[in-house]
């Protein structure tokens, strides 16, 4: 009978650790693990993946960025580098998520806004330049489209030099929960799954650090869903995906590896901890014991992590710091592999400069600072902390045993039939609205709304403006790249895309990756897909 | 039932591409709860639809819900297409909107703005002030 | 000048050359009932109206209103123009309700004249206003008139006072065909429609309705010159739409051929669940009957109110009006 604690410590001798002195501000020496097992590392990495967890590497300092023109974001993405992020999140705009160019009619009012308007791949180089895409790792934020902009990422890693398989990276491309709460869907659920088995297929063969797919419970949080609701609908949209792939014929040994999460951390401190390593016990479990995964990478939850957008309040919004800060020391304490921190006037407008430092600011106190970092796990063993994990676990196991119900044994097809009846967008509104009537009846105290509001009418005037250039702009640009480029070679292109849909033994990555080399447009061949996939219209759950 | 019994009916909307319908879906129940008739349109709607949807329910008011900033664009754009379709019926804007926004979407014509966080009481008081004016 | 200030009369004379605010506006009107309404009644008789009003009715989670919708979009296809009256019931404790059919419709039909009705405390699940309102709609030209309700208890005997042709939608493995029988529903179906046929239990669904329709016909319950046809549909890939569009016709032509086509006489206007018809006797009842225009306040004083009726002349703008079906259409 092995010893547990012996055996960790055997990885951990072995792991390469962070140069710092491992003790606390007043010089008191520390072990890297208090409590038992299973250690950190150790299956079912309850207490974080790796043996030697933040004493290692800290989590990835990843801020997502995006705003206006190409040009503009790269310059933000530039000076996120320079003060200390160590990985590049792109945010896109409106159309661009949802597969339009800027001078679409469905563009009006939203080009640049919400994030980087990417209409082909001239943007794309814009956005990137002078970054050297063989150093950095880069997180897409996109779903419907995410082929595309996968396609225009490794062309311009090929234009700059970088084959493929260096290129590190995520993009979020997880359809499932578009369908429960993003809504940035374009076709229906099935068609777009294909297109997101062919791309697990296509990095799997040829862009092995690249994760395919980001399984995001954070939209579901902001939605309104619980903590268990959020937890539980993510890992069901993972196994789905997992049985997607595995009917596909892929190892899940090969793919289980680079798959990657995206959860929210709310304000409820200890809730969140309990999530986050329910997390991986959860998926451990699920992915040996259900889906028969033997090397244990495959088994591992990794994860990053964002602060919840939509516990930000306009009034007094300097107090949103306070929040940020102690929803990000509940993803450090939950063990989260990398993290956003908002800024403080994202309520009002996208973040300004000065705010996005301080958010990235506060991640390097709580890692650099606060000494959290220090002991692996370190509530592991706290009674109540176990507690909350096993209770997150509980809650979700009831929802996972619903849906495989719902789906006669397959999550995914019990995911289909959730989404088709409206399942989880009813339970989603139903805990959205429970939690407004509470705040409502001043049960729930948020500071500044309902609470404490003296104050409320000081705004900071100094918030970011998208000026209406950026639409302009972007139209003129589209108008010059269609020019420039050979009308012929994207007609024969879209062709060749169509022609790829249609067939389902076709992988669709390199035909879009020759649509956007010829400079077809994101919408241009979001639309000839479109073509043979459909249109989703959904029935809304209110 | 007279005129003054009948539920006010309310269209619900997004415009546009934005898909976060947390908020709307909440203003729904809350104004069902105070007894009116929410039209929910959801999202991905037009001004053209919305336009037909005013017409073909008699509505009362229109709520439209933005959180991508869009609100200088899109605001008045609805309001110039209840124009050309004859209709005087009160808009009202919920989501983020920075203050210096709220005297331009006034002077456009926009009859309300409710930001986020704002009260069941407040946005029900809101419709009712809007539709039937002191 | 807003609409609102329009009189009934003028309202009408808009309404009939297809403009659909002023139908929106007078749709209210009948919704609420008294003077106004009345008088509408009145000056609607003169109006020649033998649209098709097909109600279509079922459990709720059977998927009537994407079949409704699917129907509808084959009625637009067909040169017809469509309007639906799609109710839901309002909230028993707030009065209020949250009306979501409309966008169900319009994503499939963005043409159709579309109005959302709640119940607004009819116990029957139908809006007491629908029979007016469907009046009203075949009278400014569209047609078919399309209600869709919401399927509970008494809601099949109000739909039958108010429909031609009444499509009772099941779904399988719900034991809706079951659940039909003991509403009473085999008695109003004009057609039955098993929806998501592509599910398990589909067919037995079907061998449910079947065996309960020779029941009840050798118990003599029912009118033995029609048959209703069951459907199979699965709406979500549309496929079956085209038969239940065929159904609905056969159903219109039956009607003409056994003589209770077109309804004559006075329009049965608003009604109270009093006034409802208890059974379904024959179709000539249904919308033929020699009731005068009835609204709420009128049932209880006919004396009072009768100073406030006009002449009938004062619609005279309607008088042998004409017209044109294809300019209802939305461009």
């Amino acid at each position: 009978m092995s010893d547990p604690l012996a055996e960790w410590r055997s990885h951990y001798d072995d792991a390469r650790l962070r140069d710092v002195p491992f003790e606390t501000m007043s010089g008191v020496p520390l072990d890297p693990v208090h409590g038992d097992g299973p250690y950190p590392g150790e299956y079912p990495f309850t207490r974080g993946l790796h043996a030697g967890g933040y004493r290692s590497r800290l989590w990835t300092m990843r801020m997502f960025a995006g705003f206006g023109t190409a040009e503009d974001t790269n310059g933000r993405f530039k000076e996120l580098l320079r003060a200390g992020g160590t990985g590049l999140s792109t945010a896109f705009d409106m159309p661009t998520l949802m597969g339009r160019d800027s001078d679409s009619p469905w563009a009006l009012g939203e080009v640049g806004r919400a994030g980087v308007a990417v209409d082909t791949l001239s943007d794309m180089e814009d956005l990137f330049a002078d970054i050297d895409l063989s150093g950095v790792s880069t997180s897409m934020t996109i779903n419907g489209p995410a082929a595309v902009l996968m396609a225009m990422y490794v062309a311009v890693g090929e234009k700059s030099g970088v084959p493929r398989a260096q290129l590190a990276g995520t993009i979020q491309n997880d359809i499932l929960k578009e369908y429960q709460a993003q809504k940035e869907y374009i076709y229906p659920p099935r068609p777009s799954m294909r297109i997101v088995t062919d791309m697990v297929k296509f990095t799997t063969a040829e862009m092995p650090k690249w994760h395919p797919v980001s399984i995001s419970g954070y939209h579901i949080r902001e939605a309104g869903s619980t903590a268990a609701q959020e937890l539980a609908f993510t890992l069901a949209n993972g196994f789905a995906y997992v049985e997607a792939a595995i009917a596909a014929g892929e190892d899940i040994n090969e793919f289980g590896k680079r798959l990657s999460f995206f959860f929210n951390s709310h304000t409820d401190f200890f809730e969140e901890i309990g999530k986050f390593r329910a997390a991986r016990r959860i998926w451990a479990r699920w992915m040996k014991e259900r889906y028969g995964a033997t090397d244990e990478r495959a088994m591992m939850c990794r994860f990053h992590t964002q602060t919840a957008g939509v516990s930000l309040t306009a009034q007094q919004p300097e107090i949103n710091i306070a929040r940020v800060a102690t929803q990000a020391l509940a993803a450090a304490l939950g063990g989260t592999q990398s993290l956003h921190t908002d800024s403080y006037d994202e309520a009002l407008a996208l973040p300004s400069e000065k705010a996005v430092r301080i958010a990235l600011r506060t991640q390097q106190i709580i890692g650099h600072e606060t000494g959290v970092t220090n002991v692996i796990d370190p509530l592991g063993g706290a009674p109540f902390v176990e507690w909350m994990t096993d209770e997150m676990e509980r809650q979700a196991e009831a929802i996972f045993a619903h849906l495989d119900k719902l789906g006669n044994g397959s999550i995914l097809e019990g995911v289909y039939a959730g989404i088709e009846s409206g399942y989880f967008m009813g339970e989603i509104a139903d805990s959205a609205y429970r939690f407004e009537r509470e705040v409502n009846a001043g049960r729930r105290i948020i500071v500044g709304v309902n609470e404490f509001t003296d104050g409320d009418e000081d705004t900071d005037p100094n918030l970011l403006r998208i000026d209406h250039t950026t639409e302009d702009y972007q139209r003129k640009r589209l108008d010059g790249v269609k020019k420039d480029r050979s009308q012929e070679a994207v007609d024969t292109a879209l062709a060749t895309v169509i022609a790829a849909a249609e067939d389902p033994t076709v992988n669709l990555m390199p035909p879009i990756i020759d649509a956007v080399q010829a400079y077809a447009t994101e919408e241009e061949i979001s639309m000839a897909m479109e073509t043979v996939f459909g249109t989703y219209v959904e029935t809304a759950v209110i | 039932m007279s005129d003054d019994d009948a539920p006010i009916r309310v269209v619900l909307a997004k415009l546009g591409l934005d898909g976060h319908d947390r908020g709307i879906k909440v203003v729904a129940r809350m104004l069902r709860d105070a007894g009116m008739e929410v039209i929910y349109l959801g999202l991905r709607q037009t001004t053209d639809s919305i336009v037909a949807a005013v017409e073909q329910e008699d509505a009362d008011a229109i709520g439209l819900s933005m959180h991508n900033a869009g609100h200088l664009t899109l605001g008045p754009a609805m309001l110039a297409a209840l124009d050309a379709a004859d209709l005087d019926i009160p808009l009202i804007i919920g989501g983020i909107v920075p203050d210096p926004d709220l005297p331009i979407l006034e002077a456009a014509g926009v009859a309300a703005v409710l930001g986020p966080g704002a009260s069941s009481e407040e946005v029900v008081r809101t419709v009712r002030r809007v539709v039937k004016p002191a | 000048m807003s609409i609102r200030d329009l009189s009934v009369d003028e309202l009408v004379a808009r309404a009939v050359e297809s403009d659909r605010r002023a139908v929106g506006r007078l749709l209210s009107i009948v919704e609420r009932g008294g003077e106004a309404a009345d008088h509408l009644a009145e000056c609607l008789q003169q109006v020649p109206t033998d649209g098709h009003v097909i109600g279509i009715t079922g459990s709720p989670g059977a998927g009537k209103s994407t079949m409704g919708a699917h129907l509808v979009a084959a009625f637009t296809a067909a040169g017809r123009t469509p309007a639906v009256l799609a109710v839901d019931p309002s909230s028993p404790l707030t009065g209020g309700a949250i009306l979501g059919d409309r966008v169900r419709m319009a994503a499939v039909d963005t043409t159709a004249f579309i109005r959302s009705v709640a119940t607004r405390g009819h116990a029957g699940g139908l809006a007491l206003a629908i029979p007016g309102g469907a009046r009203l709609l075949a009278a400014a030209g569209f047609d078919p008139v399309i209600i869709e309700t919401v399927g509970v208890g008494q809601v099949e005997v109000d739909i039958t006072a108010a429909a031609d042709t009444t499509v009772v939608v099941v779904a399988p493995g719900m034991g809706d065909a079951v659940q039909a029988n003991k509403a009473g529903l085999l008695e109003v179906a004009d057609i039955f429609v098993v929806n998501k046929a592509d599910l398990p239990g589909a067919n037995d669904a079907r061998r449910d309705l079947e065996l309960m329709l020779e029941l009840s016909h050798v118990t003599g319950q029912e009118d033995s010159s029609h048959r209703p046809p069951i459907v199979m549909v699965n709406s979500l890939e549309g496929d079956g739409i085209a038969a239940v569009h065929e159904a609905v016709d056969a159903h219109h032509v039956h009607l003409i051929e056994s003589g209770n086509w077109p309804p004559a006489g006075a329009p049965v206007f608003a009604t109270s669940s009093a006034a409802a018809p208890n059974s379904r006797s024959t179709y000539s009842s249904r919308r033929n009957s020699a009731m005068t225009p009835l609204s709420p306040s009128s049932m209880q004083s006919s004396p009072a109110t009768s100073h406030l009726r006009r002449p009938p002349a004062s619609c005279g703008s309607l008088a042998g009006h004409e017209r044109h079906l294809s300019s209802l259409r939305r461009p």
